[in-house]
């Protein structure tokens, strides 16, 4: 694979390979950004199913598209299925000696968290466990905000959403999210990370470690929600770091095959000093009930410790070494 | 017409299909396992594991999922195919309409099967007559022979018209029934399709190209109205893919419709399907032991809906009885007769039309039944006026 090399911002602005200009996300939207450093990691044909969702919606309106690759939007529920299609289609295709171009031709499935977690989880499970060679990228903003922020699975506890609205009764979400992650792992999915936009050059390098791997690949990358999380336009990346920073999103990344098959965990960042949960809670409004509840942040605190803990068990007894 | 050589085999619908399957080699096939289809996708990953076929097999987790990775599979250049059947179809149903919106000729064998509830795996045509505004060639098959010929032509029709194709046979009547059947040589089915010439190519990296945009107010309209031009074209291409069909096999094969003694018929039966034969022997009783001028036109193509042969065919009855194997809930019976009453409504000369709905749940369909639908007609010919649009027959009430 032809991967390249970005250290610096400016390295990663001066690449060519990126959303174009005048797509209509939102702004201080981070997925422009995802998709710029997703796009940047390779040299390599790239051919991308992408889910209905923000993404799709913002960037393709007719007879418009920023797409700079061959792109294919089918439903919301099946760019997994969409993506192990196309791919069966290459294998069959280059079988038969169809396929024009010498380069090797990676495939990449995008979707949103209401796309991942919940309506699609089916079809991206069967094309996991059918081991079709692609890389699924999961923007997360955690909540369908396409439709007008209602909560998804991947909506975090106390959350307010317009379905689960914070009330004189409920304060907002009352489960946790489900660990997608972890289910990706638990289907031996090749490779399997978490990331975001604001350690960028981890990101980068998780995707060329997806690509360059044979077999079903995972990311799940936070991509902080203006309108959804209700904050400042100009503080998606910095809420995307806080939200490392603090914990609450943990970088990390799995193997299967490490450890003689029983796989490999490393957390890749280790915030230095300790942020607490509040920094990241308090510049979004969807939190904002239970800033003065000190006994609900409580909850999320634990939970984030939990988790924490959790996984540097895991990484102690299954170090992923590189 | 050169004949081309043809060898005589017993298969059942499901293995004719397979059969055809085999013979056309897809790219890809990506399907998931339903009675009374199971077997067309079984005996196709035989061949693939025995290596009688080089196709790319996707053993999907879901209908949806199937027709998802056909819709992927189909814009990335392959000749794509499935099979499903009732429930299966049902959960395509959002699929199929992008299927043929984004102009992709993928081909699926289709078994029909009554849908839900109650629960049931036998033949009514509520399964595919639930698809039936999603854009796809819908093609009835009356016999086993008839249903692999299809499958073969069907893949013809469909890349000529870049629209999707279905071709059914009856649930168990069909798919499970065996006949005698002359199969083609794998190199002449070869050879009759050719390589599919795809209108688009995702794979094609140096001309990328966004597929499935976002078309609002302003664009989709006109989108729509080119998908359905393309509708009314296809007819023309069908009948082509017939003629070819024809002309390389040496095999006639009825496009749209098929007369059966039609000529000076003063009572027709609209039928689809296998209860055609059935219907058939029902027309050769009445008319030469009863001396009743009855006809019956089966209708082998639903979509494009054929009025033009509905019209030249069936204007100049008196009396005409189109069977319906569904029921649209809507207190006017099937949507065989709505449409047909469409195609003949304007015309000065037209029939009486009365609407029977039959065989649903794989009720067996027996001569009896089309004996009390020509009696009916004969029944409303002696100035009796029914009290609903609708009569079911074969049923306890």
């Amino acid at each position: 694979m032809a991967t390249k090399k970005a250290r610096t911002l400016r390295d990663l602005a001066r690449m060519k390979r990126a959303l174009a200009p005048g797509h209509r996300a939102c702004a201080g939207c981070p997925f422009p950004v995802i998709l710029k450093i997703l796009m940047s990691a390779t040299d390599d044909p790239l051919v991308i199913a992408n889910a209905t969702g923000c993404m799709e919606v913002t960037s393709t309106i007719f007879p418009y598209t920023a797409w700079p690759v061959p792109w294919i939007h089918n439903a919301f529920e099946n760019a997994a299925a969409t993506i192990s299609g196309v791919e069966s289609a290459y294998k069959a295709l280059k079988r038969r000696g169809k396929i024009k171009t010498e380069k090797e031709i990676k495939f990449i499935a995008i979707g949103g968290d209401g796309g991942t977690y919940d309506i699609g989880l089916q079809s991206l499970s069967g094309a996991i466990e059918r081991g079709h060679d692609f890389l699924y990228i999961l923007y997360n903003n955690e909540g369908y905000m396409n439709t007008g922020i209602q909560r998804s699975s991947a909506t975090p506890m106390y959350a307010s959403t317009t379905t689960s609205p914070a009330g004189k009764v409920i304060p907002g979400k009352l489960q946790w999210r489900k660990e997608i992650t972890d289910i990706m792992i638990a289907h031996q999915a090749k490779y399997v990370a978490q990331a975001s936009p604001s350690h960028w050059v981890d990101f980068m390098k998780k995707v060329q470690k997806a690509l360059e791997t044979k077999g079903p690949t995972f990311i799940n990358v936070i991509s902080p929600c203006q309108p959804g999380w209700n904050y400042p336009p100009d503080m998606s990346i910095e809420l995307a770091r806080l939200a490392v920073e603090s914990k609450y999103w943990i970088l990390y990344e799995y193997r299967s095959d490490a450890n003689n098959g029983l796989g490999g965990y490393k957390i890749n960042y280790r915030p230095r000093k300790e942020v607490s949960i509040v920094e990241f809670l308090k510049p979004q409004r969807r939190y904002r009930h239970i800033l003065d509840r000190p006994e609900l942040i409580k909850d999320i605190e634990d939970h984030i410790r939990r988790n924490w803990e959790r996984l540097e068990r895991l990484e102690k007894e299954l170090p992923l070494e590189e | 017409m050169a004949k081309r050589k043809t060898t005589r085999v017993a298969l059942t619908g499901n293995e004719a299909m397979a059969l055809a399957m085999k013979q056309i080699n897809p790219d890809v096939v990506a399907a998931y396992p339903i009675t009374p289809a199971t077997e067309i996708v079984q005996l196709f990953s035989k061949y693939v594991a025995d290596g009688e076929v080089d196709t790319e097999f996707v053993p999907v987790e879901s209908e949806h999922s199937a027709m998802s990775a056909c819709v992927g599979a189909a814009a990335a250049g392959a000749r794509v195919m499935t099979g499903t059947a009732s429930q299966g179809l049902a959960l395509m149903h959002e699929i199929l309409y992008i299927a043929s919106a984004l102009r992709l000729p993928i081909t699926m064998c289709v078994v029909n099967r009554a849908l839900s509830a109650p629960i049931n795996i036998h033949c009514d045509h509520s399964d595919t007559m639930g698809s039936r505004d999603a854009g796809w060639i819908q093609i009835y098959t009356e016999n086993v022979q008839e249903a692999y010929a299809s499958v073969i032509v069907a893949v013809k029709s469909a890349e000529k018209a870049n629209l999707p194709a279905l071709v059914t046979t009856d649930g168990f009547v069909l798919s499970h029934g065996m006949e005698a059947v002359e199969i083609f040589d794998d190199e002449d089915v070869r050879e009759f399709l050719g390589e599919r010439k795809p209108l688009y190519n995702l794979l094609d990296i140096d001309n990328p190209i966004t597929i499935g945009p976002l078309d609002l107010q302003d664009y989709f309209f006109e989108h729509k109205r080119a998908q359905i031009e393309a509708v009314f074209e296809s007819k023309k291409h069908i009948y082509d893919a017939h003629r070819e069909f024809e002309e390389f096999f040496g095999v006639k094969l009825p496009v749209f419709v098929e007369p059966y003694r039609l000529d000076d018929a003063e009572y027709a039966i609209v039928v689809m399907g296998s209860s055609a034969g059935t219907g058939k022997d029902a027309v050769d009783v009445m008319r030469d032991e009863r001396g009743i001028k009855v006809g019956l036109l089966r209708m082998r193509i639903f979509r494009p809906f054929p009025f033009e042969e509905i019209q030249k065919y069936l204007s100049k009855v008196k009396y005409l009885a189109v069977m319906d194997r569904a029921d649209s809930l809507n207190t006017m019976g099937g949507p065989l007769a709505t449409e047909i009453a469409r195609a003949l409504y304007h015309l000065s000369e037209r029939p009486i039309i009365h609407n029977f709905v039959y065989g649903l749940g794989g009720r067996d369909v027996p001569l009896e039944n089309f004996y009390e639908v020509i009696e009916k007609m004969q029944w409303i010919a002696a100035g009796n006026t029914p009290e609903r649009m609708v009569d079911y027959v074969g049923v306890r009430e």
